[in-house]
């Protein structure tokens, strides 16, 4: 196959129209991978888009490479099985706050520890969008979804810091209104060899914005731009306002070796 | 070939290795450990992978991720870990990921006893996951058997497309026999078909003759879309009722109409005998033995022992119980097999003989029952 330069080869357009809802963050999302893809001229074979269950989980269905739709919560554990079994094939799991931070979030710092070779786009829209807007673990506390009609009674996870800590080589987090940065981002963890993780803020007008009085997409836009601050303004709040604003930055950038090198080089070194 | 002395974890991990899986994920669990430690031990002398994930659920996800990335895998628990890897299980169902699943049964429901044997997941092999589909499911009755029958669940699974599972007992797993072991260019062994045609009309999901689609894996210029919803033949989604239908019956009948390709129940004692015993793994040595022994008495007795235990071989058993005027199954739980031989013999022909105190049958205890039923 030969090398695709063109973002839009990355597209199965004849699967569009696709199901998200108008204002939906996810096919901006979408486009900063084809846009990284087609930079870094990867073969359409070479890449692999392992979805969860959840309305990103539809993802898969616009591409026009290989697509993995797993189990909810479970697809970064498969991914670990499918890069021992093809080491050279970029893996990028697209997965939903729900899906990675709440029935997944084991899989994901355990994936985080060993340093798996795979990269993954989790798309935070604050609440469970594919079931109808439940809360999710990264919902701020106080705000309103279908299951916390009195207001959210627990803090929104962090999930950045929490995957760095648990030794992933690249960090980083942004909203899908800030695209020069979220394509930056995404170019960046997708270059990177051992397990990379780039939190995208993205807006739910359907659910998330409804609940919360952001009832159109650009009304969700703009509470981005006023509430994702730069890292080191972000680091200085306390944890209560942590729970009103968004951290857009990049938390880790290192080189450890991912679990198959380390591996090889374990059995050499006998 | 050559001989070892092996219990029969390691019987078992020998059969997957020679078979040609390089790669073993797992979570630790009695009395299963055993085949991870060896494969932890052993994969990597043979370009494989060992890998420790953090649960049963996520062994059994690497487990498929790594089948659709082209290799042979598996995987090796217990009760509670084997109830943790359902849901993934039907996952690879739909998807048709080859794959090997090894449950040492141990004692009870819950986490039971976990050093003890048991033949309690019958059912649940057959039935755990929701949904309609099919499953192949070995039973081993020895260390050799162990070894043997993986080899050939590997085989089924690439013949087939689907998950096989392999269930023997603690104490199988822990007992040592002298075993003849095959090496891989001695054995027969499956590997999956290969897309035919180019990458521009590749569909993974297109059925060959026999029902089984030919899946590429994921890095090959045939893309290879996959997903637990209802999907066409290119993988694609859909909830169209007549795609639905279709794929509901096609994963059955891939494996329900073949099911003489599977490995036939064993018969053992007088031909055509008046009582005839039903039993699998740990429990039919010693129904082998009361049989022998009940036979040297001159009492008209015979055994089928199972192999396959699903897809249930119920024409062979209801030929070999045509003649028989009683049947006693002897297994180790409350009647799991028993229900699926009334379904193929009158009831009232059935008299279980059934054990959930931990221990295993003697040859004894069945002898004597041969001898009740027949009122000498
Ligand atoms: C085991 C299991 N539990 C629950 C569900 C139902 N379910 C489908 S999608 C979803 C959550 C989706 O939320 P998220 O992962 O944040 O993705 P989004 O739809 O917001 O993109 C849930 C709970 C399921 N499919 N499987
Ligand atoms: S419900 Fe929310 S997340 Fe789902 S498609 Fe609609 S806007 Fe997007």
């Amino acid at each position: 196959m030969s090398i695709s330069q063109d973002y839009t080869d990355y597209i199965a357009w004849d699967r569009l129209p696709h199901m998200w809802c108008p204002g939906c963050g996810n096919g901006i999302a979408l486009k900063g991978l084809a846009l990284a893809l087609a930079k870094q001229g990867i073969p359409r074979h070479k890449v692999l888009m392992a979805t969860g269950i959840g309305c990103s989980g539809r993802a898969g269905s616009y591409v026009s490479f290989h697509s993995f739709d797993g189990t909810h919560g479970r697809t970064i554990a498969f991914c670990t099985g499918i890069n021992v079994a093809q080491p050279d094939l970029k893996i990028v799991a697209f997965l939903g706050d729900g899906d990675c931070g709440a029935i997944g979030g084991n899989h994901l710092l355990h994936a985080a520890r060993r340093n798996n070779d795979l990269t993954v786009l989790e798309i935070n829209n604050f609440t469970y969008g594919m079931t109808g807007g439940q809360f999710s673990p990264t919902t701020p506390a106080h705000s309103f979804s279908s299951t916390s009609k009195h207001g959210k009674v627990d803090y929104g996870m962090d999930m950045c810091y929490l995957v760095a800590e648990a030794g992933a080589n690249y960090v980083a987090s942004t909203t899908v209104y800030h695209t020069a940065q979220l394509n930056k981002f995404i170019n960046e963890a997708i270059s990177t060899r051992g397990f990379s993780f780039v939190e995208i803020a993205s807006p739910c007008p359907t659910y998330y914005g409804r609940h919360n009085n952001l009832r159109s997409a650009p009304e969700m836009m703009e509470w981005f731009k006023e509430r994702a601050l730069p890292k080191e303004k972000y680091d200085e709040l306390t944890i209560e306002e942590k729970q009103k604003y968004i951290m857009r930055g990049r938390l880790v950038q290192r080189d450890r070796e991912d679990f198959l090198t380390m591996y090889m080089n374990e059995l050499n070194n006998e | 070939m050559s001989k070892f002395f092996v219990e029969g974890n390691v019987a078992s991990a020998l059969g997957a290795i020679k078979a040609g899986a390089r790669f073993f994920a797992g979570y630790p669990i009695s009395p299963a450990s055993e085949l991870a430690e060896y494969c932890s031990q052993e994969m990597p002398k043979v370009g494989g992978i060992y890998m420790q994930m953090e649960d049963e659920i996520a062994s059994m996800a690497a487990v498929i991720g790594a089948s659709l990335g082209g290799m042979k895998a598996f995987t090796a628990t217990s009760g509670p870990g084997m109830s943790l890897m359902q849901e993934n299980i039907g996952y690879a169902s739909m998807v048709e990921a080859p794959c090997v699943i090894i449950n040492v049964q141990r004692f009870g429901l819950s986490t039971g006893v976990a050093t003890s044997p048991g033949q309690s997941d019958i059912m649940q092999a057959r039935w755990g996951r929701h949904g309609d589909q099919s499953i192949i499911a070995l039973t081993p009755s020895s260390v050799q058997g162990c070894f043997d029958l993986t080899v050939e669940a590997f085989n089924l699974a690439e013949r087939f497309s689907s998950p096989v599972m392999v269930l023997f007992e603690a104490s199988i797993a822990h007992l040592r026999e002298r075993i003849n072991i095959l090496e891989s260019e001695e054995l027969h062994l499956i590997e999956r078909k290969k897309p035919d045609v180019s990458p521009e009309d590749y569909k993974p999901y297109k059925p060959d003759e026999r029902g089984v689609p030919r899946l590429s894996y994921y890095g090959s210029e045939h893309i290879l879309k996959t997903t637990g919803l209802v999907h066409t033949e290119t993988g694609n989604i859909s909830s169209d009722a007549r795609v639905c239908a279709a794929l509901v019956e096609r994963l059955e009948r891939k494996i329900e109409d073949y099911q003489d390709e599977l490995p036939p129940p064993k018969y053992y004692g007088t031909k055509d005998a008046e009582t005839v015993l039903v039993s699998f793994g740990i429990s039919s040595r010693a129904a082998r033995e009361a049989v022998y022994r009940a036979n040297l008495a001159g009492i008209s007795a015979g055994l089928i022992e199972l192999q396959t235990v699903w897809p249930f071989p119920e024409k062979a058993i209801a030929q070999y119980l045509s003649k028989a005027l009683r049947v006693i199954v002897v297994e180790m739980n409350r009647g799991q097999v028993t229900r699926e031989i009334e379904r193929v013999v009158s009831r009232n022909l059935v008299d279980p003989l059934l054990r959930t105190d931990t221990n295993i049958f003697y040859p004894h205890d069945i002898l004597d029952k041969i001898k009740e039923v027949h009122d000498i």
